[in-house]
């Protein structure tokens, strides 16, 4: 069993309508993917749905070959879903998103979530929370010494893998916009997932940055062993690293395979041209 | 029968105070769907309402204190907007709510310096105060007026909300506030609109409150605001019929507990109908789901 | 500056404090007004940090604290007016239907489970509930508390709404800053480890908190049920500094005047809240009197002074601080050693202030 994730036929409908349609997808170890797709194709609602902030009306996720999410319509949904597949899933399986971090899936947001108040150490050390074997009263009576001391080592050791150590006392947003990026990178790898999900992280970039962040992406993979799977629209960036790509159109996947193989898919040119025209 | 004969006077001052929490409750849900703010002021403006009555009376008729109380009533809702939120737009939504309980403890105290602390008895306002018999329950007209101006009042603030320009952009202001700037909509005009509204219908319902429970105490607003809050969410916040069905409800309901004499608890009944609300209905009767965007 | 050194200071700042409140209990008469703001202060204190805990540093918005400081309050009282009082305490009521008491320290500790425990089955519910609804919800619950101990069928218990009197109070200063010292250390060493660290991510952004692994459910029903703790305790302290306890006490009004407090001294700043209840008892109690009675400067009667003004003055001075400084008088930042030490040896870290968080 290769891979790492895998997307089951999900359908995620709000109401009338269906934002992710009949989803397949497979990220396997190793791997950096990208989902790129025309705004509003579902992107960013096919990784709410990875990471439990929603439950899908119907389909399944794996998780390392785990069934980690499942559901089926159900209630007034009954009625409305236009999805296919229905009655293939029975059973309800909807963590909440702590959950799925704690499995070992994390996330950053399109647009940026840092903790406003913090500082960029302690943006990072939160990360480590989710880590611990202390209970409350252990933490609170400071009984766990070696704990904590654990943490801010390996807070320290992140920072300074990933060329933020110069930052740490700083406010985390008073940081400039690509290093604020690099830092909400920075804090879910923090949790020690072995799947790692970007939405976005070159938006708002500028080209020196974005190649920045191109070779800081590879680095992950292979300096942390982690798997990724990104959500982009700067193509350079894109075409440059990713092994696979999945393109995505009103919520359906139309193509996927090599970045060459995507470029000379007639399906997708006509997705990207023909909505660019209707723009 | 005799279920209802001994029960109607509960159930006439029920439909009563239901009418007067009414009045109140179009503050509150006008207010939260455009600003997303509890104004814990409300019910203390609706005390001021009572108090001035109280010290216009002594000096003037009945008939000129009656339209001066009104008319200073809606200039206090609308200087405290201005002065108390208005400066607050762009804070977190906690600093607004703490300005809000600022001014309540502000008006409170005022009150209690103005008063003394003593309770001010409320002036018979003729006609309205005068005893009638209704099935052989003696009651007085207020009690029988109460529900019939509310509706009436309503009706007009419906129509008022849905035909006029300014209604309709309340309306806007309350679907999307950012956007509705955008489209040129004068915002502030808007809110201060809500809040002359609120405060009038809050005026009105002094009026009928106090000449029923003729006691005017600083703290006496704090209770009726809560529950026309509490009626507010019932019916759905946003939402100016669900309001009033939702007030009616609280106060029969309310008034039949007394009736069963759990008078303790008649307070109590309308926080757990609340909770109750919050956990299984959040939207309450006629509200609109909003959900967050990740 | 070290750790150890800073640790000392510390500790000889707390003992020296003590001393010198020993000190004055020595040699100031009992009645001086002095007393009345340390003993009162320093259970709001406890109250308002409580608070805080809630509402600044886990950004939970909630009403609720009058409802737990009676709990406690009723706890305390109930488990420890002694035996043979009872009988002319519950004169109502048969002398009720509890006839054994409890030692003072077992009754605080008992006050704060009471009303913690109330908090974990009300938070199952509420705690679900955004910002205001949360407000409202948690404001509702003190309400109905309160009218259940009012209700006379528990009046056996709770003695209706009559008064409970003659159980154990307190005479020396040192009592109330003992406890509440206490309590508060733990609170800021819950702040300051792991769990506080999760309850400020939660402040800041939810849903990026819940990214990074931490149960919303599970820590913000902890913040509630400790802050409730806390509460319950300044609620014992509270009955035992007032003497007697009613239920009618603990209406809203007091749940807004702690908030006030927070608000005054800073969301999300422990000294700050410390700071400003002693700022609110002393003017309150003491420095604004003379706004309460009539005044004449030679033959000049001063207008508008009398009974009530103080309250009024003082609701202007709080609409002031919230419209114009809205981080009150500490911000989110912290009063400490290190912070003052840093402050006069401008150190690197001078930058920061009184930052003592790390």
């Amino acid at each position: 069993m290769t891979n790492v994730l895998k997307v089951e036929n999900v359908t995620m409908q709000f109401g009338g309508v269906v934002a992710v349609d009949n989803m397949n997808l497979e990220v396997n170890k190793g791997e950096i993917v990208s989902l790129i797709g025309p705004n509003g194709a579902g992107k960013t609602t096919a990784f709410n749905v990875i990471t439990g902030v929603y439950a899908p009306t119907n389909g399944a996720v794996y998780f390392n070959g785990t069934k980690i999410i499942e559901n089926h319509p159900q209630g007034k949904m009954k009625k409305l879903y236009k999805g296919e597949n229905n009655g293939k899933y029975s059973s309800v399986l909807a963590p909440t998103p702590d959950k799925i971090t704690k499995m070992g899936i994390a996330r950053t947001f399109q647009n940026i979530r840092l903790f406003k108040s913090q500082t960029v150490f302690e943006n990072i050390l939160i990360a480590k929370h989710l880590r611990r074997t202390s209970n409350l009263f252990t933490a609170t009576f400071h009984l766990n010494g070696k704990e904590e001391a654990e943490m801010r080592k390996q807070t320290e050791d992140l920072l300074r893998i990933l060329g933020l150590e110069d930052v740490k006392d700083e406010m985390a947003t008073s940081l400039p916009y690509g290093k604020q990026r690099r830092l909400e990178i920075a804090r879910a790898m923090a949790t020690e997932p072995t799947l790692l999900l970007l939405d976005e992280p070159a938006a708002g970039m500028n080209p020196q940055e974005t190649e920045e962040l191109t070779a800081f992406i590879g680095r992950i993979r292979d300096e942390f062993g982690m798997t990724i799977f990104m959500i982009e629209h700067h193509m350079d960036l894109v075409m440059e690293i990713s092994d696979r790509i999945y393109v995505l159109d009103f919520g359906k996947p139309i193509a996927a395979g090599t970045p060459e193989e995507v470029q000379n898919n007639p399906r997708v040119i006509e997705a990207y041209l023909g909505g660019a025209v209707d723009e | 029968m005799e279920w209802f004969s001994k029960n109607l006077p509960y159930l006439l001052a029920g439909v009563s105070v239901g009418g007067q929490y009414a009045l109140i409750a179009i503050g509150y849900t006008m207010v939260y769907g455009i600003l997303r703010l509890i104004n814990f002021a409300h019910g203390d403006i609706f005390m001021v309402a009572g108090l001035m009555m109280v010290y216009l009376s002594a000096s003037v008729p009945v008939y000129i204190a009656i339209p001066i109380v009104l008319v200073a009533t809606v200039i206090l809702g609308f200087l405290v907007e201005r002065a108390a939120y208005k400066p607050l737009r762009q804070a977190p939504r906690m600093s607004i709510m703490i300005s809000a309980i600022g001014v309540s403890y502000l008006l409170q105290n005022l009150a209690l310096y103005i008063t003394g602390g003593l309770s001010q008895q409320y002036p018979p306002i003729p006609w309205i105060s005068d005893v009638v018999n209704v099935f052989g329950a003696s009651t007085k007209r207020v009690t029988v007026i109460t529900p019939f101006l509310t509706i009436i009042l309503v009706i007009v603030l419906v129509a008022l909300i849905k035909y006029t320009k300014i209604g309709m952009a309340m309306r806007a202001a309350s679907k999307d506030f950012e956007t509705s700037q955008l489209m040129g909509i004068k915002i502030n005009s808007v809110i201060s609109m809500t809040f002359i509204i609120g405060s009038f219908l809050a005026a009105v319902g002094s009026l009928l409150f106090f000449t029923n429970y003729t006691g005017v105490t600083p703290t006496v607003g704090a209770m009726p605001g809560l529950k026309a809050f509490v009626a507010a969410v019932f019916g759905g916040i946003g939402s100016i019929p669900g309001a009033v069905i939702g007030a009616f409800i609280i106060g029969i309901c309310e008034n039949i507990i007394k009736g069963m004499g759990w008078t303790t608890f008649s307070d109590a009944f309308t926080f757990a109908l609340l909770i109750v609300i919050l956990i299984f209905k959040p939207t309450g009767l006629f509200g609109e789901k909003a959900t967050d965007k990740v | 500056m070290t750790k150890k050194k800073e640790t000392i200071i510390n500790v000889s700042l707390i003992v020296a404090l003590l001393v010198v409140l020993y000190v004055m209990e020595h040699t100031i008469p009992s009645t001086a007004m002095i007393f009345t703001v340390l003993k009162k202060g320093a259970i709001y204190a406890l109250v308002a940090v409580s608070m805080n805990l809630l509402n600044g540093f886990t950004g939970l918005f909630s009403l609720g604290q009058a409802g737990f400081m009676l709990l406690g309050a009723y706890t305390y009282g109930i488990l420890t007016i002694p035996a043979e009082q009872r009988e002319f305490v519950y004169m109502y009521y048969d002398g009720g239907i509890i006839h054994f008491s409890v030692p003072v320290v077992v009754a605080l500790v008992a006050a704060g489970i009471v009303a913690a425990a109330f908090a974990y089955l009300i938070g199952l519910p509420v705690l679900r509930l955004k910002s205001d609804y949360l407000a409202i919800a948690t404001l509702g619950f003190a309400e109905i508390i309160r009218a259940i101990f009012q209700w006379d069928k528990l009046g056996p218990v709770t003695n209706g709404s009559n008064l409970l009197k003659s159980y154990p109070t307190f005479k020396s200063v040192l009592f109330p800053f003992i406890v509440s010292g206490i309590c508060i250390a733990v609170i800021v060493m819950l702040i300051n480890s792991t769990y506080g660290r999760a309850f400020k991510a939660i402040r800041d952004d939810e849903v990026a908190a819940e990214a990074m692994g931490i149960n919303l459910a599970h820590h913000k029903r902890i913040a509630f049920v400790v802050s409730s703790f806390f509460a319950g305790i300044s609620g014992a302290l509270l009955a035992m500094y007032q003497t007697t306890i009613q239920a009618s006490m603990f209406k809203s009004a007091m749940t807004y005047e702690i908030l006030l407090i927070v608000v005054i001294g800073g969301i999300g700043s422990v000294t700050g809240s410390c700071l400003s209840s002693f700022l609110f008892i002393i003017l309150s109690e003491w420095l604004l009197r003379f706004l309460d009675s009539d005044m004449y400067i030679g033959d000049f009667h001063v207008p508008l002074l009398r009974a009530g003004f103080r309250k009024v003055v003082f609701s202007v001075i709080i609409m002031i601080i919230v419209l114009f400084f809205r981080k009150g008088i500490m911000g989110t930042k912290e009063f400490s050693v290190r912070g003052i030490y840093n402050f006069f040896t401008r150190k690197k870290k001078a930058a920061k202030g009184g930052d003592s968080n790390d």
